[in-house]
């Protein structure tokens, strides 16, 4: 336990980085290959920190064709918007797993997606398709993740603090909220003009590459100000992990970690949302291979590895889709498949969650 | 010590416990008693803070436990539930060095890590420090958890069934770790036993308690009498003395 500072190492595999498909075999190596000596979970983190550097500069500068310049800059502002949805996500995901003491809901799960759509539905059913052009800016912005937080707040109190902590009944009402909020929606998309539905179509799957540059230093201040809030409390996440009785025997109030924790995590589920659309399943494949990968329960490690894990797999992932594939929109489609191929794989290979 | 007036606790207006008054002396082991149902749960956790009564309060040494800092009452009480589910992988010495967390809220100093070291000698779990607590078994699993309990440190200690899991060796091993805890750290100790022998054996005075209300409160051998114990569990008991201490008999 007591590891600060650990000498960065210089493993060969850092090398090989780029060129491997998504992470999923990469990463099995790499365990593999990490058991017999099992570095310090400081050196873990350091590693998949010197893949992101790697990864990113390999986005960045490798196949530019035309301006630099205008290459750059928009590969730039897309790197932004990854690193502010790969904070989000991860950083929320493991808050929100380890103060309802589960590893399997996440707050996208929780009808969290399903909420962003219908509210993006329900706007171009009212309005009109234009309005979502007309309206984007900062307030609207501002406005989606008052809601969400708003609405997440109340149920995640609701389910969580009262007598209804079971989490298999809690898993139910997340799908069951999803499935409303998804037909309630598909109902109104039906009764859409062609275009309204064209124009809301673009809206509901996860983006990074046109994303607006105008957002992101609201995105990295709000990113800055939750994750410093979350750091503070790293310690106090440890003993959230032993369960509500434990914590609150060793000085911890719960009530008051369990609201404020639960509010930072909406506001980021919701303003990720908000900026780059829903992302299910990448929160919770990122956060379950930091788990795997880190070595330890300590936060003040988990975080930064599921945030630098989240921040690969899109860099990588992004990387790959546009020069080697062509066809860089599909980028969040791919995470959540070879996501959940790596969860399962992972998962039949360790046998527990 | 702790005291407890008109505690009550009631789940949509059924009663399982009192209004209860009465108050549990510094120093030594208290031992609460009674049948399956009694509120012996109920009443050790409301003294611990982790359940709120429906009327009534608590105080140790004076200071109310549900108004009082939870940091600061952890410093002062600690308490075991009879079950603990943890969403990690711990190894003992990670469990154990949480019970520091009161004192250095996370960053372990070197006074913590010898509270830690102190707490696994003390119950006799240095050679499996390292071991997941998975890897264990019941019993070391539930030393463990009493480990981590004593290296918070604390002058008042609640146990649910500390002996839940253990063996009769495990749990004489236990019942005179406890007693040591008692002896040599001065600590209060009130815990929750099935077994009255193991009760009569090893604490200083009993807390007998059935359907929800005190029966009685009071030292060995004011309780350990046919009488009483008859009254408390509902069931035919007598007592003998076998090498001096009163042992209960009941199972005819």
């Amino acid at each position: 336990m007591p590891v600060s500072e650990q000498p960065t190492p210089a493993e060969p595999q850092t090398a090989t980085v780029p060129q491997a498909p998504t992470d999923e075999r990469g990463r099995g190596r790499s365990r593999r290959r990490l058991r017999p000596a099992a570095p310090p979970p400081g050196a873990r983190v350091a590693i998949v920190g010197v893949l992101v550097v790697v990864a990113a500069v390999c986005y960045l500068l490798l196949f530019i064709r035309g301006s630099f310049q205008f290459a750059f800059d928009r590969r730039l502002t897309t790197l932004g918007t990854m690193v502010v949805v790969a904070f989000a996500h991860a950083v929320a995901t493991v808050v929100f797993q380890t103060v309802t003491s589960n590893r399997i809901l996440t707050p996208s799960i929780m009808g969290f997606d399903s909420l962003y759509v219908m509210m993006q539905t329900a706007m171009v059913f009212v309005f009109g398709g234009s309005a979502l052009a007309r309206t984007d800016g900062l307030p609207k912005l501002v406005v989606q993740t008052v809601l969400m937080v708003l609405f997440a707040v109340l149920l995640y109190r609701w389910l969580f603090a009262g007598r209804f902590a079971n989490l298999h009944l809690l898993l139910l009402v997340g799908v069951v909220l999803g499935l409303a909020f998804g037909s309630l929606s598909s109902f109104l998309q039906r009764l859409l003009s062609p275009t309204d539905y064209d124009m809301l179509s673009v809206r509901l799957f996860g983006r990074m590459s046109n994303s607006d540059g105008s957002y992101l230093p609201l995105a990295f201040t709000v990113c800055l100000v939750v994750g410093a809030v979350v750091w503070h409390r790293r310690h106090r996440l440890d003993t959230l992990l032993l369960g509500r009785d434990t914590a609150v025997g060793l000085g911890v109030d719960h009530k008051r970690e369990l609201t404020v924790l639960l509010v930072l995590v909406a506001v980021l589920v919701a303003f990720a949302t908000a900026l780059a659309g829903p992302m299910t399943f990448f929160g919770f494949l990122v956060a379950t291979l930091a788990y795997q990968l880190t070595g330890t329960h300590e936060h003040r490690f988990v975080l930064p590895m599921a945030f630098l894990l989240g921040l690969f797999t899109l860099v990588a992932g992004q990387f790959l889709m546009q020069h080697v594939f062509y066809a860089a929109g599909f980028l969040t489609v791919i995470i959540e498949f070879v996501g959940g191929i790596v969860f399962l794989v992972l998962l039949l290979r360790k046998g527990t969650l | 010590m702790i005291q407890f007036s008109d505690l009550h606790k009631a789940y949509q207006g059924d009663t399982v416990l009192g209004p209860v008054t009465g108050a549990i002396e510094k120093g030594g082991i208290t031992s609460i008693v009674g049948p399956n149902g009694a509120g012996k749960s109920t009443l050790l956790t409301m003294m611990g803070r982790l359940l709120d009564p429906t009327g009534g309060r608590v105080t140790i040494e004076g200071r109310d436990v549900f108004t009082t800092k939870s940091r600061e009452m952890a410093q002062q009480l600690s308490i075991l539930r009879q079950e603990n589910q943890f969403t990690a992988r711990l190894r003992v010495r990670e469990l154990v060095a949480f019970g520091r967390f009161p004192h250095s809220q996370g960053r372990l100093t070197e006074d913590d890590h010898r509270h830690v070291a102190e707490a696994l000698e003390f119950l006799s779990l240095t050679q499996l420090a390292d071991r997941y607590l998975d890897q264990l078994s019941g019993g070391q699993r539930q030393r463990a958890y009493v480990a981590m309990v004593l290296a918070q440190d604390t002058d008042y200690v609640l146990l649910d069934e500390p002996l839940n899991n253990l063996d009769m060796k495990h749990s004489v091993l236990m019942m005179r770790q406890l007693r040591r805890a008692a002896d040599e750290l001065g600590r209060t100790i009130v815990l929750i036993i099935h077994d009255i022998n193991f009760a009569a054996a090893h604490s200083d005075r009993i807390m007998a308690l059935r359907d929800g209300e005190i029966v009685t409160t009071g030292t060995i051998p004011e309780i350990m009498r046919p009488e009483v114990l008859t009254d408390v569990f509902d069931t035919p008991v007598s007592v003998l003395e076998v090498d001096g201490r009163p042992v209960a008999v009941y199972y005819s």
